[in-house]
């Protein structure tokens, strides 16, 4: 892609820029206007009601109308608060969560920008919505949002320890910071999938199977944790903390805080899909390859990139309407006693298993 | 040398989402731990027992109904079985039977808003809405029986409203057959949940002693315990006649009288409540409802006091008559009220999520707290 772009233009700073930006455009403002709707439909599906089904058929326009009439919102900003922070906050979070999808391999014929510190700065770059979050809670100068920002931020920097050493592991067995190269090495088929022992030859592969399963579950619990979902949602606890610390937002910016959530949700399911699930590799090989379209490959590999990750959102959503939320010394006990120590003798274990 | 830290006051409410209503808590916070917790109530004062003295006796009832407004039914029940104690007048049979039956009802429906709630505030959305289908479903009995879906206005003193719709009995049936495993389900769903208990079990632990000390009835007080239970212990209207249990906390999950408790008592009751409803339909007699009831209500001068066995605990009407028309004083003994009062000793200690686990399973209504 980039070097297609590069040809047009001849330019190769505006074409990394478009490369960069392009999944933002076509695909993931789409996407978390489709996942807001879809959050509320499953919700409704769960709950034995009906959902929303009154803008367009069946509703699909219910979230294009909710972002208008958020536009159309009085801006609203309390007389005490810090003005700069507080309208700086959501651009951070909402660019923090934004700026990982670059790194994100949506097929083998597109990644964004295919950099070999892909997982790396993906890391980095959504800890940026900590300190937006921050700036938020205490921009507002409210109590609620204030409680509420300081329990995220305990909250986020604590499960990207266990995030980062399940990380790790995965970077051991596949020898790549590089999503697209950690992609590439579960190629083919479902069975050479990391989650299943990766591409390896048989005896450490099946050593590796069980450790690579109690690695997928500490990275989705704290995954789920990292993007504030339940049962980990306690900084917007609506029952204790009204809304967090996004408590005295209106209009726009609460919609970036909004749409920043349902974006993270994507980010994270897509770098578990690309760490654990093959990423855009087909589980069953390509259609492509069986009726000789090989211009097909790529389109399938963003189908079943979209699919899985898509599918893993659905679990969010499935998790957060059936169970409860955690208390926030629970939250940090699940982290700090069960899931680093777990990540942490896991890491090494499979380390030990590669060294073999 | 030690920081020098200073408490943050957190005025949580009137405008909160989980505060049921219009309590304002001023909460005292160490960080996120609680020191100390004050309600402050009042913002649905309505001058209930002040109206109460210039209606006659039978206009109060709908202002009684206004109380629990999720348990009118029982409320009214109250006010007639006490005025007609006061009176010694003697209800037809059938008149008991549909009072039992619709009270037992009525008792239901205020415990699924509890524990829907109480799922909402822990952070379980879905249990809350699988709980006001099921509501719903009483709520319909109710409308075919009176009209009415929230405030009814039915219980008569001396009778009913109106007599029992011809469909009533079938459909009550059917309800009591379909609610036994939604029970089930929304144990599975919720009460044996990991997260629920480890949120519940412990939390807001409400010592048997202290809880006779601050008056505390209902569901409240047998989770701490005591197998008291005005309906057996008191019985007014026909309660003798029927076989049910009266269910006590027993700590299963944590210790006796924590939050998990609270809980749980009232989803035994509910079963407790079905079985009642069941045997009461089977002895349904026929009758008259309206042959009790007097033409002109006008007690000898003196004072009574009735309670019975609401769904919140002990709800008391204490009368006092100058011989008119009209009562000279009604003061009500409102169960949330008293229940509430033990709050910050609950809370001291506790971190702030806890807070709205403890409120929560106290299960308040703020139109009868401030009356």
């Amino acid at each position: 892609m980039y070097d297609l772009l590069n040809s047009i233009f001849g330019n190769e700073y505006l074409a990394a820029i478009i490369t960069a930006a392009l999944p933002l455009l076509i695909f993931i403002l789409p996407f978390a206007l489709f996942a807001v709707l879809a959050e509320r439909k499953v919700s409704a599906f769960m709950q034995d009601r009906v959902g929303p089904n009154r803008v367009g058929p069946q509703g699909i326009l219910q979230t294009v109308a909710d972002i208008l009439k958020l536009i159309q919102k009085e801006d609203i900003v309390a007389a005490d608060t810090d003005k700069k922070l507080f309208n700086l906050a959501p651009v951070l979070v909402f660019v923090g969560s934004y700026a990982a999808f670059a790194a994100i391999p949506f097929s083998s014929a597109y990644i964004g920008s295919n950099i070999d510190l892909g997982i790396f700065y993906i890391l980095a770059i959504s800890s940026l919505a900590v300190a937006g979050i921050l700036m938020a809670g205490w921009a507002s100068n409210n109590k609620y949002s204030l409680l509420g920002a300081m329990r995220s931020v305990a909250q986020i920097i604590s499960y990207e320890i266990p995030t980062a050493l399940v990380i790790l592991t995965v970077v051991i067995v596949t020898d790549s910071l590089n999503l697209g190269v950690i992609s590439e090495f579960q190629t083919a088929y479902f069975w050479n999938w990391n989650i299943l022992g990766g591409n390896l030859p048989l005896l450490p592969k099946l050593l590796l199977i069980p450790f690579m399963i109690v690695g997928f579950v500490i990275i989705y619990v704290s995954t789920l944790a990292e993007v504030n979902r339940t049962p980990f949602d306690i900084p917007e606890a609506e029952s204790e903390l009204v809304a967090g610390y996004h408590t005295e937002y209106t209009g726009m910016k609460f919609a970036m805080f909004f749409l920043a959530e349902y974006a993270n949700m994507f980010a994270v399911s897509a770098i578990v899909t690309a760490l654990f699930f093959g990423g855009y590799q087909s589980p069953f090989g390509y259609l492509g390859n069986l009726i000789g379209l090989e211009i097909l490959i790529p389109f399938e590999q963003l189908f079943w990139f979209t699919a899985k990750g898509l599918f893993f959102v659905f679990v969010q959503m499935w998790l957060r309407w059936t169970l409860p939320r955690l208390r926030v010394d629970q939250l940090m006990t699940v982290c700090w006693k069960y899931l680093i120590p777990y990540a942490f003798v896991n890491l090494i274990i499979v380390a030990l298993i590669i060294l073999l | 040398m030690a920081l020098k830290t200073e408490e943050m006051v957190l005025n949580m409410g009137p405008q909160h989402p989980s505060t049921h209503g219009v309590l304002r808590l001023e909460l005292e916070l160490d960080g996120e731990l609680v020191v100390d917790v004050k309600p402050h109530i009042g913002y649905l004062h309505r001058c209930f027992e002040k109206h109460a003295e210039s209606m006659t006796y039978p206009q109060v009832i709908p202002y009684v109904d206004r109380l629990d407004y999720l348990a009118s039914m029982y409320n009214s029940f109250g006010y007639a079985v006490t005025v007609e104690k006061f009176l010694g007048i003697e209800v037809p049979e059938r008149v008991q039977y549909i009072r039992v039956i619709i009270g037992e009802l009525q008792r239901i429906a205020s415990h699924l808003v509890a524990l829907g709630t109480y799922g909402v505030d822990i952070g379980a959305f879905t249990p809350f809405l699988y709980c006001f289908r099921d509501r719903e479903k009483i709520l319909t009995l109710f409308e075919m029986t009176c009209g009415a879906r929230l405030l009814y206005n039915y219980m008569w003193i001396g009778g009913l409203s109106h007599d029992l719709h011809p469909d009533f009995v079938p459909k009550a049936k059917e309800f009591v057959k379909e609610f036994r495993p939604t029970i089930k389900e929304l144990n599975n769903l919720l009460s044996y949940n990991k997260i629920f208990v480890e949120r519940t079990a412990n939390v807001g632990i409400l010592p048997l002693d202290t809880a006779i000390n601050y008056g505390i009835t209902g569901p409240m007080l047998r989770a701490s315990g005591l197998k008291f239970d005005l309906r057996r212990n008191d019985p007014y209207s026909i309660y003798d006649r029927f076989d049910f249990d009266i269910p006590v906390g027993q700590g299963l999950m944590g210790t006796v009288g924590d939050s998990w408790d609270r809980y749980y008592v009232r989803i035994l009751e509910m079963e407790e409540s079905l079985k009642i409803i069941e045997q009461a339909l089977e002895q349904l007699p026929e009758g008259d409802i309206n042959s009790a009831i007097p033409k002109r209500i006008k007690p000898a001068a003196g004072s009574i006091y009735g309670r019975v066995e609401n769904p919140k605990g002990e709800l008391g009407f204490f009368i006092i008559s100058d011989g008119s028309t009209s009562p000279f004083r009604v003061k009500v003994r409102a169960p949330s009220f008293v229940n509430l009062s033990v709050l910050g000793k609950l809370c001291r200690g506790h971190l702030v999520a806890d807070v709205i686990t403890i409120l929560g399973s106290i299960d308040i209504v703020l139109g009868e707290i401030d009356r």
